[in-house]
């Protein structure tokens, strides 16, 4: 007699984790088989990571200066209120120290109000709540394509809520147009879900473009005239290149008109632009002060560690410090993306002209063997295995146009930089010879 | 929407799948019809249980509207709303258990700051042996945060970079013998069984996605702990069936009144997926003996569902009863392990709740694999996993320091009770957790929920203590209240008693 296991929920038995997808199966083929140039130098190049490693030295530096920054001060004194700490409103130094910092990677344009900021361990984290929140069990929430693999299962898993993609493609450098933005409401009215609101990422990923300030407008006027919510994901908002490339939605807001403001909430982290993904430091900002309270109380479930926010709060509203930090990173992003660029044109690969993020988009088109997700994926498999490169395939980001691919730059040393440019030379190499002996 | 749900169990219930389903349907479908027609479109959910002794859910709650919600949202400019989720967060607010903490939040007491404070009764907190933390932390904190395992010098890297979601497994490794010594060499813990999240709050409500689909049950004896309700039912959609124990055998759990209610909740058409217990339990701080572990894993066994554990107060145990775990049990017998999950975490028995750090132990790998990926949304900080690598790596000191803790609570709570006693309070027998659960019925008028609250309201704003009403821990007799007695000194213990005589004295 076959014995029956004791049942799980639907949820712990389903797929939609979405880990079977290419965009994860890489990272795990790299996981067996990871490069080090001394150890394994034939092993595999992670470039499908975005995490920033290009700064780490400026933060160790700081704390090698402040070293009573990571302990609890010279006497550990504040020790016991610390540990006790598990307020769901944060730290207050902490969050005014968010706060300092995101309107720093502005400019100074536009001010955060720290009583308005809820922490979450992770932008993960944050993105699902704002789900939860704003959503209900089969509602949708329009995403501009390509988007981030990640959000098929943050957004969706636990939420039960529907992605509706809105498409953009190459023909504008996949800008997002109005046009796509009503086709992509019409066909949720036909499939009869309802759409509660746009998850904007900007600057994008995969792309690495900022979205620029018409467009910003545009979809602002857009969200409001449907009545839905608009969150804008700026969590590489301090890894544009230049900093007078980047618009916050803040900024709209705040130019326009006391309605609109309340549907607007903004998702930040300190991963990407700090480096610091280990910590879980994410952060809601919204306008809206039902948002806020029901996000604080959701956050129960996803606090920031005490230690950690004391251990940051010195550090991120050290001006002098976050000034020069933000500074320093986006010109070494930027020289990197330059170097990537010119190293992909070598190889004959033309990119999308980027300014910000940790990666580039680039296009195989010319050497799939059919223009077609198949065709796609068969390229990737070949890339991973051949030139032991794991990139990101279009694809998995729900990208409408075979051929594309994001490559990231800033999670590995300049050198294993330069190996894995090589590679993609040879690769590239290696794919038109075969392409020109299978049409003679 | 939600009046729909009940219908749907109707129609789904054992038997009768055509008789029983074809009126109660037409008469739900007219009367959801008549409600469309004279309500607005948009509907919220309805208004949260009370917080005592309802059993089931309310089968037909007529949908309120939201004040800003009569505008239509298609092609005008609509409010910005929250889904019915959202709203539903928004609105609960007014459990005592809640209005309790907050009131105090403000203005705790302070023997020499602020001796007219409020008394923390209700926070469950162990402050009683954070100094031996610290002295640890003041010869430690350096080398256990700084340094990188082979050089010696200050490096981010190895914690700055992206983690695995579920802990690291040497910070599992560390908490698997730290559980091991929690329970004082009974049992060890295999630290791939183990999954950690930001503490137990979201590790219970992963179990509650794991185990169960929305709309089935939980059976929980009552009294319990009154965070469960939100933590487990707020976005899961399971429902918490309170299965009520007696006074008259100090609270412990009846396998036969967990009988009762799993027929009970069967015939209402809703799936029992699991048992929840706590051990020691929250809000009585009684254990659970060995027979009543063996009699639940009987009856989940039987009816083929599973057993949570929260032990989160094992280590702060301090009677002349042992501490036995289910993982105890579960070793000695043959009963199914891929049935039962435990919860733990370091937020009491090692004092640190700042820093978040949560864990499922479940023998079942399906259940630990579905966990480990939902634990992406709720992971610990690598610094303070690091951190406290280290710390509970210390096997010493973490054996002095349970060993002097429970010494502590051991004293603090004979102190307590007897101060209570003294007032004519009695206790139930307890031999773990951070409080007792007191007997106040004697004056309570009248003898209900509402003169139960009304005593909770006369403590905590005229005398300025806060403690958690029975009502709030779906407690069936009224008149018991949770005081937690860790965030008190020797010292402070004649003024608890003074504020709560002042009370009971006028009644």
């Amino acid at each position: 007699m076959a014995k029956k296991g004791v049942p799980l929920s639907e949820m712990a038995t389903s797929d939609t984790h979405g880990e079977d997808s290419p965009y994860f199966v890489g990272w795990k083929v790299y996981d067996e088989n990871p490069y080090d140039a001394a150890s394994n130098p034939s092993g595999v190049i992670q470039m499908g990571l975005a995490e920033n490693q290009v700064s780490f030295d400026l933060l160790e530096d700081y704390l090698e200066q402040h070293p009573q920054e990571f302990g609890w001060g010279c006497g550990v004194s504040s020790f016991r209120e610390n540990a006790l700490f598990q307020d769901y409103h944060g730290l207050k130094t902490f969050t005014r120290a968010v706060a300092l910092f995101m309107e720093q990677i502005r400019g100074g344009r536009t001010q955060f109000d720290p009583q308005h900021i809820v922490l979450t361990a992770g932008a993960t984290a944050a993105n699902e709540l704002l789900t939860f929140i704003l959503a209900d069990p089969g509602d949708g929430l329009l995403i501009p394509t390509p988007y981030y693999p990640g959000f098929d299962r943050d957004l969706r898993w636990r939420t039960g809520v529907n992605i509706i993609p809105v498409h953009c493609n190459s023909s504008n450098g996949f800008q997002i147009t109005l046009r796509a933005l009503e086709d992509a409401c019409a066909g949720a009215e036909s499939m009869k879900v309802r759409v509660k609101g746009l998850l904007l990422t900007n600057p994008s990923n995969p792309l690495g473009t900022a979205i620029t300030r018409p467009v910003l407008e545009e979809i602002l006027d857009f969200v409001a005239h449907k009545g839905i919510h608009l969150i804008s994901d700026e969590i590489y908002s301090g890894s544009v290149f230049s900093s007078d490339e980047f618009v916050s939605m803040t900024e709209i807001v705040e130019s326009g008109g006391h309605q609109e403001r309340e549907r607007v909430h903004i998702v930040y982290s300190l991963s990407k632009d700090l480096g610091l993904p280990g910590y879980r430091v994410g952060t809601i900002y919204s306008y809206n002060n039902e948002v806020v309270t029901t996000a604080r109380r959701m956050s129960s479930f996803t606090l920031v560690s005490s230690q950690t926010q004391k251990m940051l709060a010195s550090l991120l509203s050290d001006k002098e410090f976050t000034e020069n930090y933000l500074r320093t990173n986006r010109e070494r992003l930027k020289k990197r993306y330059e170097f990537v660029v010119e190293g992909l044109s070598n190889a004959g690969i033309r990119c999308l002209q980027g300014n910000a993020g940790l990666f580039c988009w680039m296009n195989l088109g010319e050497l799939l063997e059919e223009p077609t997700v198949e065709g796609e994926l068969s390229l990737w498999n070949s890339m991973l295995h051949e030139a032991k490169l794991n990139v990101s395939p279009g694809s998995s980001c729900h990208c409408l146009e075979a051929g594309w691919f994001r490559v990231c730059f800033a999670n590995m040393s300049q050198q294993t930089l330069e190996v894995a440019l090589m590679r993609m030379k040879d690769f590239t190499e290696k794919m038109k010879a075969k392409q020109m002996i299978s049409s003679l | 929407m939600r009046v729909i749900v009940p219908l749907q169990a109707v129609v789904q219930g054992r038997g009768g799948l055509v008789l029983g389903s074809l009126i109660p349907c037409a008469l739900f479908y007219f009367l959801q019809f008549y409600l469309r027609r004279n309500r607005p479109s948009s509907s919220s959910p309805p208004p949260p249980s009370s917080a005592s002794g309802s059993n089931l859910p309310e089968l037909a709650s007529i949908p309120r509207s939201l004040s800003r919600g009569l505008l239509s949202p298609r092609g005008s400019f609509g409010p910005a709303r929250l889904s019915s989720r959202g709203t539903a967060v928004v609105r609960d607010d007014d459990n005592p258990y809640y209005v309790g903490l907050k009131r105090c939040a403000d203005d705790p007491y302070n023997r020499s700051t602020n001796p007219q404070g409020f008394l923390l009764l209700g926070l469950a907190e162990n402050r009683l042996s954070l100094d031996i933390i610290q002295d640890w932390l003041v010869k430690n904190w350096k080398e256990s945060l700084l340094l990188d395992d082979e050089e010696e010098e200050l490096s981010i890297q190895g914690l700055a970079t992206y983690q695995p979601y579920d802990g690291s497994m040497d910070l599992k490794t560390a908490v698997a013998e730290f559980m091991g010594q929690v329970m004082q060499g009974s049992v060890s813990f295999n630290p791939s069984h183990i999954v950690l999240t930001a503490g137990a709050t979201p590790a219970v409500e992963t179990l509650g996605f794991c185990l169960a689909d929305p709309g089935d049950a939980f059976l929980v004896p009552s009294p319990y702990y009154p965070g469960w309700d939100r933590d487990i039912k707020w976005r899961t959609g399971v429902e918490l069936i309170p299965v009520p124990c007696r006074s008259t055998d100090n609270f412990s759990i009846s396998i036969a009144a967990l009988e009762l209610a799993y027929n009970q909740v069967k015939k209402r058409g809703m799936k029992v997926r699991a048992v929840l217990v706590s051990n020691p339990s929250n809000p009585v701080g009684s254990l659970i003996d060995r027979e009543t572990l063996c009699g639940l894993l009987d009856f989940v066994m039987e009816k083929n569902i599973h057993l949570i554990s929260d032990e989160i107060f094992a280590g702060s145990t301090y009677g002349s009863d042992k501490f036995v775990s289910v993982a105890e049990v579960l070793d000695a017998e043959s009963f199914d392990k891929s049935r039962v999950h435990i919860i733990y975490g370091l937020s009491k028995d090692l004092a640190v709740p700042g820093f978040r750090v949560g864990v499922i132990y479940s023998y079942n790998e399906n259940v630990l694999a579905a966990a480990s990926k939902l634990a992406r949304f709720s992971s610990i900080s690598a610094p303070t996993q690091r951190l406290l690598i280290s710390m509970l790596s210390d096997r010493k000191f973490i054996s002095e320091y349970l060993a002097v803790n429970r010494v502590r609570l051991h004293d603090m709570h004979a102190l307590f009770v007897d101060g209570l006693k003294q007032l004519g309070i009695k206790c139930a027998s307890s031999s773990g957790g951070f409080y007792c659960w007191a007997d106040m019925s004697m004056f309570i008028r009248p003898y209900s929920e509402k003169g139960e609250l009304k005593l909770w309201d006369n403590l905590l704003n005229v005398a300025k203590v806060n403690v958690t009403p029975g009502s709030s821990c779906h407690c069936i007799e009224p008149g018991w209240f949770r005081c937690c007695f860790t965030t008190l000194t020797e010292k402070d213990v004649p003024t608890v008693m003074e504020r709560i005589q002042k009370i009971t004295k006028s009644n």
